[in-house]
């Protein structure tokens, strides 16, 4: 066989990374799966494959256990068990996979955290035999703490259930039903027998009743571009790089966001401002940086900066304080103790800090929360820190990377915790450590009821979507929304148009159209189009919505599964001619001020899922395309 | 508006983390080193700090453990190469074990490893006074290495305990650390030998001619192609030089280092052999093989 070079290194400059971690306790055949990945994908060595058959007569197993390929120390394979997190990599044409394999039995939820730290997607296994046990939940749970955004619930096994479509079935439901409550996105179920290959990497013939695709095949497939934050930009300062008195560059990793040469930016917390002068890399001067690339960053004008500030565009900070609420995750023998001061990590910085509050401890199985002294191994609370002095970060939810922070014990020197960031009380940028104001209150818990999303969508016959139109005043946003929910209103789904007129005076008349009032008119319609959708209804929204942020929130608020957006790009010349209302023509005046467009600025979405021009395109064409996206 | 795209390919992420991780190592520690052992892997941990630090130059040395059995191709390369970009490359050899003639024909390659490269590791590192050193290993390699941290934790001795490591979150690590210990930094972690080959080829990095098949002199044992020289390589009974078109996948110990049929030339050549390959390329190191858990047993003990 010959293979070109040149074709597979353009494929190879193709190929993205998508990183997974599977979870299961031990008889679920975790380690069987991932043997079975490498193996039906071709992507183990021979050499490998006969130490393995020589391992497995070693230990008196019959057939060849490709559980041995992942426990790669001497004691456990001796014990057959797993102890730490294993890495392991395989490819095909598509993608190329990094596994963190972590263990089941003990401390799981110590290394499962590290593993789904960095990940993608969680493979959840299922013993079709046993169905959902208190792990499988807890597995979910700690997925969905460390904010990983796709999720597989693989029922493994089957082979043993007879292939039998109604515990599949049952299985789904039980767990769907425990999904809801952690608020994962995206979540499929997979019918597969890891043991024999069914649905692992080739469709099972004994189980055609299930239609989805194989597991291999979904994970080839799951789109993760949009995971990414490319909106807040975060620039973390590693290293100042300084070969010579006529170069000084700032070093490091862009935790999210983009930036370009000639932007504004802000230094925090110093909050000192300048330019972009140059990126530079090793291949030259870039035009732009986006995360998680490596870059250096030299601005225009001479300003103290060091390892772990962090430059931000100055119209979108962080939050800059002392103390930070946050989840926290224990890894330690020894217990944490309130009070007593850790060493933190957080982005580039290294701080002491206390935890001065254990709010609650969380009961991973059922999810109740529990009052409590202390955290002790594996065990999961939410905490209060207090730091020496502040540092920049966002919500985890928000941003994974200056949303997380691991704990260090002073003495030992070793890492005992792992923290997600839920400050939901702080304002942003706000330089006065302490300075907080709660809008939520506290009296007010979530109560969950016992019909899901699911069985809504499926009682009115439709998965729920949002459609986010976005464009200038006068693009065609009413006449397309109107159109679309009349098109679908009579192919029978059940549909709404969420606009300026039915909003802006009930739910939102105390909203004026500075900035942050169209940021908070923005986050009340997705949470409106979110319940909408949650209800089981189609929602179509016509909003100006001229900044990527808030229609990044919103994509947030409503699950990007569900979230299409949809600019219509009409040139603003054509916009103006039209202008229904007159506004362009008083906005020229200058008597409406923040006009998008003319007196304000219209941010056009980067990747929208559909852009149509209605100055090019006819209502029915655009209504046609988007109707045929729900199918 | 100039169109921008937010793709990275594997290689790019490849290279954003290991840069990420060199960079973070400049900052937190004290006095950094770089093992540099010549080969493909080593190539690339350097041409990535070479471009980590631009346009500066990397702020650590290079150190290469010379244990006198490396093929003299690697030490020209090595030398040559070190030269011409001004790198600062500290050369540290077991002078006591090379008098006492250690060697791994009479020895054995277990004892010999143990000396001329493990002990002579720890030693260098502890004159040199490291408080973190580079290594180029990658979790691909080798079952106990898949187990390995980017930054591993390695007691006043150096040794490795898999059992009780840091646990490793997001890109935050961990390099606290007492006076006397140490942190091994690995940050090709996620590479795999066919990343390596395609970014070789990819940035167009210089390598030693030993990777590429030419015609050589070796004698064949256990299925293994040993280099052969003459006067120098005892032979066993019934072995025979001859020559054979082969080259090198991984460099190491000339009588330790055994070579495959290749007629892999260039670089292309070398990722097309890549695709269909069905051996790993430790299968050429004799050193992996000469106890069960080889290289878990070496890492314990403080080897890289």
């Amino acid at each position: 066989m010959t293979i070109n070079a040149e074709t597979l290194t353009k494929r190879n400059e193709q190929v993205d990374v998508l990183r997974f971690t599977t979870a299961g306790s031990v008889d679920d055949g975790k380690s069987t799966l991932i043997g079975r990945l490498l193996h039906d994908s071709k992507s183990i060595f021979e050499d490998h494959l006969e130490s393995l058959g020589r391992d497995s007569r070693k230990l008196g197993r019959e057939v060849m256990d490709l559980a041995l390929l992942t426990d790669g120390l001497k004691s456990e394979r001796e014990q057959g068990i797993t102890i730490d997190v294993a890495y392991r990599y395989f490819a095909t044409p598509k993608r190329r996979f990094i596994i963190a394999d972590t263990p089941g039995h003990e401390q799981y939820t110590r290394n499962m955290a590290t593993g789904a730290s960095t990940a993608n997607l969680a493979i959840i296994l299922i013993d079709a035999r046993n169905g959902v046990l208190t792990q499988s939940k807890r597995h979910g749970f700690i997925a969905s703490l460390l904010n990983i955004p796709h999720m597989i619930v693989a029922v493994n096994k089957m082979d043993l259930v007879d292939f039998s479509p109604a515990r599949f079935e049952e299985i789904c439901n039980e767990y769907s039903q425990f999904a809801a409550r952690l608020g994962v996105q995206d979540i499929l179920y997979i019918p597969i027998s890891a043991l024999d290959g069914d649905n692992v990497v080739n469709p099972s013939r004994r189980m055609d009743w299930y239609t989805g695709p194989t597991l291999l095949s979904h994970l080839e497939n799951v789109y993760i571009e949009a995971d990414r934050n490319l909106v807040d930009f975060r620039f973390p300062v590693q290293y100042v790089n300084r070969p010579n008195l006529d170069f000084r560059g700032y070093c490091g990793t862009v935790a999210s966001g983009v930036v370009r040469p000639g932007e504004e930016i802000m230094v925090l917390p110093s909050r000192k401002t300048s330019r972009v002068k140059s990126i530079v890399t090793a291949e030259g001067n870039q035009e732009y940086a986006f995360c998680p690339r490596a870059v250096t960053i030299t601005l225009e004008d001479e300003i103290d900066i060091s390892r772990g500030d962090m430059l931000v565009h100055p119209n979108n900070l962080p939050y800059v304080g002392s103390q930070v609420e946050a989840m926290l995750v224990w890894m330690s023998d020894t217990p944490m103790t309130p009070k007593k001061t850790y060493r933190i990590k957080h982005s580039t910085n290294l701080v002491r800090g206390q935890f001065v509050n254990l709010r609650y401890r969380v009961d991973p199985n059922e999810l109740h929360r529990q009052d409590a002294e202390e955290l002790g191994l594996n065990e999961i609370g939410r905490v209060e820190l207090n730091l020496m002095r502040p540092i920049m970060f966002d919500e985890y939810k928000r941003n994974r990377q200056t949303g997380c922070f691991i704990v260090i014990d002073p003495v030992t020197n070793v890492t005992v915790g792992a923290g997600m960031v839920i400050n939901r009380s702080m304002k942003r940028g706000g330089s006065a450590p302490g300075a907080s104001a709660s809008p939520v209150s506290k009296n007010i818990t979530r109560h969950t009821g016992a019909i899901t999303s699911r069985d809504r969508a499926s009682l009115l016959g439709s998965a729920p979507r949002t459609f986010w139109l976005t464009g200038l005043s006068g693009s065609g946003k009413s006449t397309v929304a109107y159109e679309l929910e009349r098109e679908l209103f009579s192919a029978g789904r059940a549909c709404y148009v969420l606009d300026g007129d039915n909003v802006r005076h009930g739910l939102n008349r105390d909203l004026g159209f500075r900035p942050e009032d169209r940021t908070e008119n923005i986050r009340r319609v997705a949470e409106v189009a979110r319940l909408f959708n949650e209800a089981g209804m189609t929602v179509i929204t016509a909003f100006i919505s001229p900044y990527q942020t808030d229609r990044e929130m919103a994509r947030t608020i409503i699950g990007s599964e569900r979230f299409t957006e949809v600019h219509l790009a009409t040139p603003l010349e054509i916009c103006e001619q039209r202008d229904p209302k007159g506004l362009y023509a008083r906005a020229r005046k200058g008597e409406i001020p923040n006009f998008s467009g003319i007196s304000a600025p219209y941010e056009e979405p980067a990747n929208p899922e559909f852009r149509f021009d209605t100055s090019a395109m006819d209502v029915d064409e655009i209504v046609q395309r988007l109707t045929q996206s729900l199918e | 508006m100039m169109h921008e795209t937010y793709k990275l390919t594997n290689l790019e992420l490849l290279e954003a983390e290991s840069m990420h991780i060199l960079r973070e190592v400049a900052a937190e520690f004290d006095n950094p080193v770089m093992l540099y052992s010549i080969g493909k892997d080593s190539s690339v941990m350097l041409h990535l700090a070479l471009k980590a630090f631009a346009p500066g130059k990397p702020p650590f040395p290079l150190l290469h453990v010379d244990t006198t059995l490396k093929f003299p191709e690697m030490i020209t390369f090595r030398d040559e190469f070190c030269r011409e970009l001004g790198l600062d490359l500290r050369v540290y050899i077991n002078r006591q074990a090379i008098d006492a003639k250690v060697n791994p024909w009479d020895l054995g390659t277990v004892k010999c490893c143990a000396q001329l490269k493990t002990q002579a590791l720890l030693d260098a590192l502890r004159e040199g006074g490291y408080d973190a050193a580079f290594g180029g290993a990658r979790r691909d390699e080798e079952k106990s290495r898949a187990k390995e941290r980017v930054y591993s934790f390695r007691d006043s001795h150096g040794q490795w305990d898999p059992k009780n490591q840091r646990p490793e979150l997001w890109n935050l690590y961990n390099g606290l650390h007492v006076k006397g210990e140490s942190i091994r930094v690995f940050p090709l972690s996620n590479w795999t030998e066919l990343d390596i080959w395609n970014y070789i080829r990819k940035e167009n990095i210089r390598i030693n001619p030993l990777y590429f098949a030419h015609e050589r002199d070796v004698i064949v044992r256990d299925g293994l192609l040993i280099p052969y020289e003459e006067g120098k390589t005892p032979l066993q009974e019934g072995e025979k030089p001859e020559k054979r078109l082969c080259r090198f996948r991984t460099l190491g110990c000339w009588p330790c280092t055994g070579a495959v049929n290749s007629q892999a030339a260039t670089l292309d050549e070398i990722i097309e052999e890549m695709m269909v390959v069905r051996h790993s390329e430790r299968i050429t190191r004799v050193i992996d093989h000469d106890q069960d858990g080889s290289m878990e047993q070496k890492k314990r003990e403080g080897y890289f």
